[in-house]
């Protein structure tokens, strides 16, 4: 496998501080390799655009990071710890090593600004000595790459339309050529047309560009598509991850296979679905042992007291996945 | 609860009607354009045709800016139409607030999008099925088994639990699950679900669906289902329109249309659709000849087949005759909109 770009080791990220905190990611690893494309699956309230702030340092008080460590490892020189850095550092990390494009990206751009100069304000920022010519020629190269014509340059952002905003913002995230790049919902706004026009084309920036993406989303038929390993989110915790294709055919963890007959087929024979009985938990008010227990149908005796670990499951596949669940108990934990 | 079974009739009678149904909504003026004669207008929804029958789910599927939220807001006559008719049961119905809407509204209910916006956050669940019960005078003698027995109808049990809540208590599709159950409270015979799941978490979307489904069958109700989804059109609805720019391009039943689509437009939004079986590696963007994606402006819409600019299979009569809909043949009932299927002019 190749090498590893982005190392997330415990990371634990809580709401409030004190005996009100609500522990919105617990105990998560994560590793993400060099050119791949790493699905983060996961309802709302599970934690999963939380990780992605606490691993860019972005959260907003009452956000507080209460332990772990995000290791980086850029192209050259040795490692570090994100959480480390200092403000002068971390500003520099941001956008030139790893990028992040919002779930609400269409709004994302300033509407006052025109296109232009909101793309060359991060060259400027990050690099003061490059010319100012040789600044539009970059933001105009991005454009192109992006598929939207030079000309459109000096537009603001509401002469644009959704899916061209949209477009701005990844060329945005990439014109520094950062090593990751973390995309959060970056096409729940947008119709099925626009949302596979715009994939597409990020699948095909990566393959010549060569970055890595955290891609985040709720809808788990578009990430078996499109991303190479997939990890599921339930209650702050990771509870599965696997290659796209084992998890879509052979999910171990009851809510991974939950998740996964919720999504009616388009082809195919015509079934039944049943989806996940409850709903998801409260993050204040979380249930003792396994989170996903109250909703679990093969929930059985030590569910409800313990809490399963993260590690290699007992099938014979079992290498390079891993599930927390006291169904597949786990042989080697992760981390 | 006595007027459902009162007002039950034969399955597949025709509730509501749309005919040639259309909405254009009006752009506001600019000083330059004080002196032109003529006046803008954004074309929502142009000649829709749409049948609901009792104890059947219609689809209406299409991207946004589709106008599809139109259509369910002119059938529900939140808004005034701009030409068409709108026939209940086979008369033609024009309300303008008042009395005439509760009486139309006691028939035809509506379940919006969004149940965080939907219910208000200062009154209680009691609160809001009391009043749809009392302003449709369905309460009955015994309000309390009244309210009990709505709640057990949409899985919201035991009632007590639930009545004296407030909507930020309680989650998504619990919600959701009230704004049906007070659409019920007025005991409708038809429902008209703009995107109902949209908003809910993935895991509780097919319990609602499947919720509507139940309901459809044992209250034999009209469904008009509302999705940008057509994989859950497919799960759900019996019969499916496609819309696109304000027109409809294509119909019939669910199977047909997801498994053999004829219309272009129709083929590229299945195509879009994600796809699990199709793993990475063999993703093929599309071809650029599909134009950018965007759908057309509504104000100057394309002459011809709105679809034209975008389709790959247009002739040169696309841009300027209107497509007709026209028989496929392979199922009855299936239709598009699309001079591809013109038999008796083909050259």
């Amino acid at each position: 496998m190749a090498e590893p770009v982005l190392e997330i080791r415990n990371l634990n990220v809580d709401y409030g501080l004190g005996d009100r905190a609500v522990h919105a990611v617990r105990d998560v690893n994560l590793t993400l390799h060099r050119g791949e494309v790493l699905g983060l699956a996961g309802e709302s309230g599970s934690g999963k655009s939380t990780l992605a702030y606490g691993m860019t340092r972005l959260l907003a008080p009452p956000g507080v990071i209460t332990g772990g460590e995000v290791v980086y490892h850029p192209q050259q020189g040795p490692a570090y710890d994100v959480l480390g850095l200092t403000d002068r550092q971390l500003r520099a990390w941001r956008w030139a090593e790893t990028a992040i494009v919002f779930q609400g990206a269409m709004n994302s751009l300033n509407p006052v600004h025109k296109i232009s100069t909101q793309l060359t304000d991060v060259l400027k920022a990050h690099d003061p000595k490059m010319s100012e010519h040789s600044r539009s020629a970059r933001a105009r190269e991005m454009l192109k790459l992006v598929g939207i014509s030079a000309d459109r340059m000096d537009a603001y952002p509401h002469q644009l339309s959704g899916g061209m905003r949209q477009r701005v913002m990844i060329g945005m995230a990439l014109i520094l050529q950062p090593q990751v790049v973390i995309m959060d919902e970056p096409t729940t706004a947008l119709d099925v047309v626009m949302q596979r026009q715009i994939l597409g084309q990020l699948i095909e920036l990566r393959e010549r560009l060569g970055f890595s993406v955290i891609f985040i989303t709720h809808d788990l038929s578009l990430l078996v598509e499109f991303s190479n390993r997939i990890a599921i989110m339930y209650g702050g915790r990771i509870v599965e991850e696997a290659p796209a294709a084992t998890i879509y055919r052979d999910a171990l963890h009851p809510y991974s296979k939950g998740l996964l007959s919720s999504f009616p087929a388009l082809r195919g024979p015509k079934r039944e679905l049943a989806g996940i009985p409850g709903s998801p938990p409260d993050l204040a008010g979380m249930p003792a042992g396994c989170s996903f227990h109250p909703r679990c149908p093969k929930a059985f005796e030590p569910c409800n007291s313990a809490i399963p670990v993260l590690g290699r499951p007992d099938t014979p596949d079992g290498a390079g996945r891993s599930v927390a669940c006291w169904l597949h108990p786990a042989e080697q934990p992760v981390g | 609860m006595t007027s459902i079974q009162d007002a039950k009739a034969p399955a597949g009678e025709v509730v509501l009607e749309a005919i040639g149904l259309t909405k254009h909504f009006p752009v506001r003026r600019r000083l330059r354009d004080l002196f032109r004669r003529q006046h803008s207008a954004v074309h929502a929804v142009d000649d829709v045709h749409l049948t609901l029958r009792r104890g059947q789910v219609v689809a209406l599927v299409g991207e946004s800016g589709s106008g599809k939220s139109t259509v369910a807001r002119l059938l529900a006559q939140l808004y005034p139409r701009t030409g068409g008719d709108i026939q209940l049961h086979g008369e033609s119905t024009r309300v303008k607030g008042g009395s005439s809407f509760r009486a139309y509204a006691a028939r035809v209910q509506m379940i919006f999008q969004d149940p965080f916006a939907s219910l208000n956050p200062v009154h209680t669940i009691r609160y809001h099925l009391t009043r749809a019960l009392k302003i449709h005078h369905n309460a009955g003698d015994d309000l309390d088994a009244a309210l009990a027995e709505l709640l057990t109808r949409v899985s919201l049990t035991p009632p007590e639990r639930y009545l004296d809540k407030f909507p930020h208590e309680l989650s998504g599709g619990q919600r959701q699950r009230v704004a049906i159950a007070r659409a019920l409270g007025a005991q409708p015979e038809a429902l008209l679900a703009d995107e109902p799941v949209s908003m809910l978490d993935v895991s509780i979307r097919l319990g609602v669906l499947n919720l509507l489904r139940d309901l459809k069958e044992r209250l034999d109700l009209a469904i008009l289902y509302i999705t940008h989804d057509i994989a859950s059109a497919r799960y759900f609805a019996d019969q499916t329109m496609v819309m696109y720019a304000g027109r409809m391009v294509e119909g019939g039943d669910s199977e047909t249309v997801t498994q053999t689509p004829a219309h272009p437009y129709t083929r590229l939004l299945i195509d879009s659709a994600p796809d699990p079986d199709r793993l990475t590696g063999d993703v093929d963007p599309l071809e650029e000849d599909r134009g950018n994606g965007e759908p057309p402006s509504l104000i100057n819409p394309p002459s011809g087949c709105r679809f034209h600019p975008r389709c790959p299979a247009a002739m040169a009569r696309c841009s300027t005759d209107l497509p007709v809909p026209l028989e496929i043949g392979d199922a009855p009932g299936h239709w598009a909109a699309c001079w591809l299927y013109d038999k008796a002019g083909a050259r």
